[in-house]
């Protein structure tokens, strides 16, 4: 309802203020909900401290995460490398920080692209109707009837493991998720009166579109980018793991987990590993209490 | 209308109280007249109007309709990943050949050898070729495992389903117990414990769960192997059984995590409903009116959870199975998409994209069996 307000209020060039106080007090209600949920702050601090440990690598860690120090191969944690060396003697400290990079890098950059092919597919299908919808939800349905993790097997196979090529897979794989959610937002919202109104004053559909439907989808929108995220870095460690992710000289917190299958890493050297595996768990919980948080910012109705 | 509304005014309040005085409360609110009575006239009106004659014949026929999108649904997948494949640069032969063995032969040999497998017609008549012969049950011939690949299929979907199925099995018996508990013990530490352990299991990926059973319980405790499906010389199913524990819990874990949820939202919403507070006024005893009444109702939703979930687990089955060394689908897919084998990851799709559709029709129907007020869309 509120919203409807704000959308209506919005429309009437003469009346932007009043539109702006509403939009105003309609935010401060979300920041509200989603500070009273106290995982979300947590989340949204871990998540910070994460992000800042990405950009600021290089000078976290000078000597890079592609420097071998042949003095100190599987070295434990101390005596000049805070949390010993890898198996070929490259700095863990290093190669998890920048490997905060890739998985930050591939979470946003996966869900950037999949959002941009979901939302188009999303509106066209849902505002066009009739056989434009039959046929983009069949192509949609045709995605989803395979696990995404399978696709992008097949995918990777296809063009070959790199950074750019996983982010796009997991684009290509995840799409049909937000390209749901948009159709069927834009269903609900082409039956309300604010569209009617203001397709009876003679607004075009792109303006529709682009001014009074797409506005009202960046509340669920952000709900699923946040967890596509989150689902975007579990997904990268995971093809990491298989040795289908990123190459080698790029570091990878799943490539380093991968070393664990190594019984002698993961029996006596477990300072290669370990750090990698908590920064995943770290980095997905505080994106997914993030989305918890944003989802009863944006839903009110949602318990729980 | 105004007599749901004092009813809610009159049992609201008193939805967490004891028993006692609920009960005391709901025997109140039904003796005040204002509250509609049921006759058995009224009564059969009501269940006339919910199933009208013609509802057979209806589910039949949107049966029929889903089934149709169902194969519609497969063609369209099928179609899609063979053009992706086709498309891409390289195809089976460079897999086959390395590129010394290539330099080696002259170009009308690797010509010869491309028509030998059928590479040299142009994608839409490979297409044709490859469809029809799926269509009559021939998948084509494995190059990467060097057999036919349906009989390649047959034991790898077998060892699949086998952890599939004691997964779901395992996963929902946790899941729906411990929602329950939860949901009975609202807003108790115990309702809190259960409550966020799957939050934090949704943040641990499989790999890394498993590979923590196998330090702890293969290494440490030394109670179960760490990988395989048979100890040497030995194929019985107990050494079948017991190679199974640790891949089945790290996939039945992630399942129960989720279904924890699910299942305690829906238990309490259930709970919290007329006919339960009506069920327990009329005297029921708190035990039957959990288990006989409000057990089936939130059971209900659940099932299309169970359904949503597949593709899931089929994915984490993915992954699960090469820590495991688990000779499943999983395990010839990623050893499939690396040697470029079209035949064998074609094979793979139609299996995996097959069972995800006919599941996702099963739920459906089994959901409208489950709630007659559901209409199959």
């Amino acid at each position: 309802m509120q919203i409807r307000e704000c959308a209506l209020a919005k429309n009437k060039k003469n009346s932007v203020t009043a539109g702006e106080v509403v939009y105003k007090t309609n935010f401060q209600e979300a920041l509200e909900r989603f500070k009273s949920y106290r995982l979300a702050l947590v989340g949204s601090f871990v998540f910070s401290l994460i992000f800042l440990m990405a950009i600021f690598a290089n000078v976290l860690a000078p000597q890079g995460p592609e420097y071998i120090d042949f003095e100190a191969v599987r070295q434990p944690p101390g005596n000049g490398h805070l949390l010993g060396t890898d198996n070929v003697g490259r700095d863990v400290w290093a190669r998890v920080a920048f490997g905060a990079r890739t998985s930050l890098t591939v979470g946003v950059g996966a869900v950037v692209v999949a959002l941009a092919i979901g939302v188009t597919v999303g509106l066209l299908s849902g505002f066009m109707g009739k056989w434009v919808d039959t046929i983009l939800m069949r192509i949609t349905d045709a995605f989803m009837s395979v696990p995404a993790l399978i696709l992008i097997i097949i995918f990777i196979a296809i063009v070959g493991p790199s950074l750019l090529n996983v982010i796009l897979v997991i684009a290509l794989a995840t799409w049909p998720t937000s390209a749901r959610v948009v159709r069927g937002q834009v269903l609900t919202l082409r039956e309300q009166e604010f569209i009617t109104a203001a397709r009876v004053v003679g607004v075009r559909t792109p303006k529709i579109l682009t001014s009074h439907i797409f506005p009202n989808l960046l509340g669920p929108l952000s709900v699923v980018a946040t967890f596509g995220v989150a689902g975007a870095i579990l997904t990268e460690a995971g093809l990491s793991f298989l040795g289908l992710g990123v190459r080698p000289p790029i570091s990878s917190w799943g490539q380093m987990v991968n070393l664990a299958q190594e019984s002698q890493i993961l029996l006596a050297e477990q300072w290669i590993f370990l750090p990698s595996g908590i920064m995943i768990v770290l980095t997905v919980l505080s994106v997914n209490f993030i989305g918890d948080g944003l989802r009863k910012a944006v839903d009110p109705k949602s318990v729980r | 209308m105004i007599a749901i509304r004092a009813w809610e005014l009159l049992a609201g309040p008193s939805l967490r109280r004891s028993s006692s005085s609920f009960i005391r409360q709901g025997r109140d609110a039904l003796s005040a007249s204002s509250l509609p009575v049921a006759t058995t006239e009224s009564f059969y009106k009501i269940k006339l109007e919910l199933y009208p004659s013609s509802r057979g014949f209806e589910l039949l026929s949107t049966l029929v309709r889903r089934i149709g999108s169902s194969i519609v649904v497969i063609l369209v997948t099928l179609t899609l990943i063979f053009v992706g494949l086709a498309l891409a640069p390289g195809d089976e032969l460079d897999t086959l050949l390395t590129p010394e063995a290539a330099a080696q032969l002259s170009p009308e040999d690797i010509a010869e050898k491309r028509a030998e497998l059928g590479l040299d017609k142009p994608v839409p008549v490979r297409y044709a070729i490859w469809m029809s012969k799926t269509l009559s049950g021939d998948l084509g011939y494995s190059t990467s495992e060097d057999a036919n690949v349906s009989e390649v299929l047959k034991t790898y979907v077998g060892n699949t389903a086998i952890l599939i199925f004691a997964a779901l099995f395992l996963g929902v018996i946790l899941g729906v117990l411990f929602g329950i508990l939860a949901a009975l013990k609202e807003n108790t530490w115990i309702d809190y414990v259960v409550g966020s352990i799957p939050i934090f299991i949704a943040g641990v990926p499989g790999f890394i769960l498993s590979l923590g059973f196998i330090y702890f319980i293969s290494v440490k405790l030394n109670a179960l192997p760490a990988g395989g499906m048979h100890s040497l010389d030995d194929d019985s199913f107990l050494d079948l059984l017991k190679h199974m524990i640790l891949p089945v819990s790290v996939l039945a874990l992630v399942l129960a995590a989720q279904l924890v949820r699910y299942t305690r939202a829906s238990m309490l919403e259930v709970l919290n409903s007329e006919f339960i507070i009506a069920a327990k006024s009329k005297g029921i005893s708190s035990r039957r009116v959990t288990f006989n009444h409000a057990f089936k109702a939130a059971l209900v939703p659940i099932i299309s959870v169970i359904g949503l979930h597949l593709p899931e687990i089929i994915a984490g089955a993915v992954i699960t199975e090469t820590v495991f060394r688990w000779e499943g689908m999983g395990t010839l897919a990623v050893r499939a998409a690396g040697g470029r084998d079209v035949p064998m990851v074609m094979g793979i799709v139609v299996v995996v994209a097959i069972t995800v559709v006919i599941t996702n029709l099963i739920t459906d129907i089994a959901y409208t069996i489950a709630d007659p007020r559901v209409r199959l869309g």
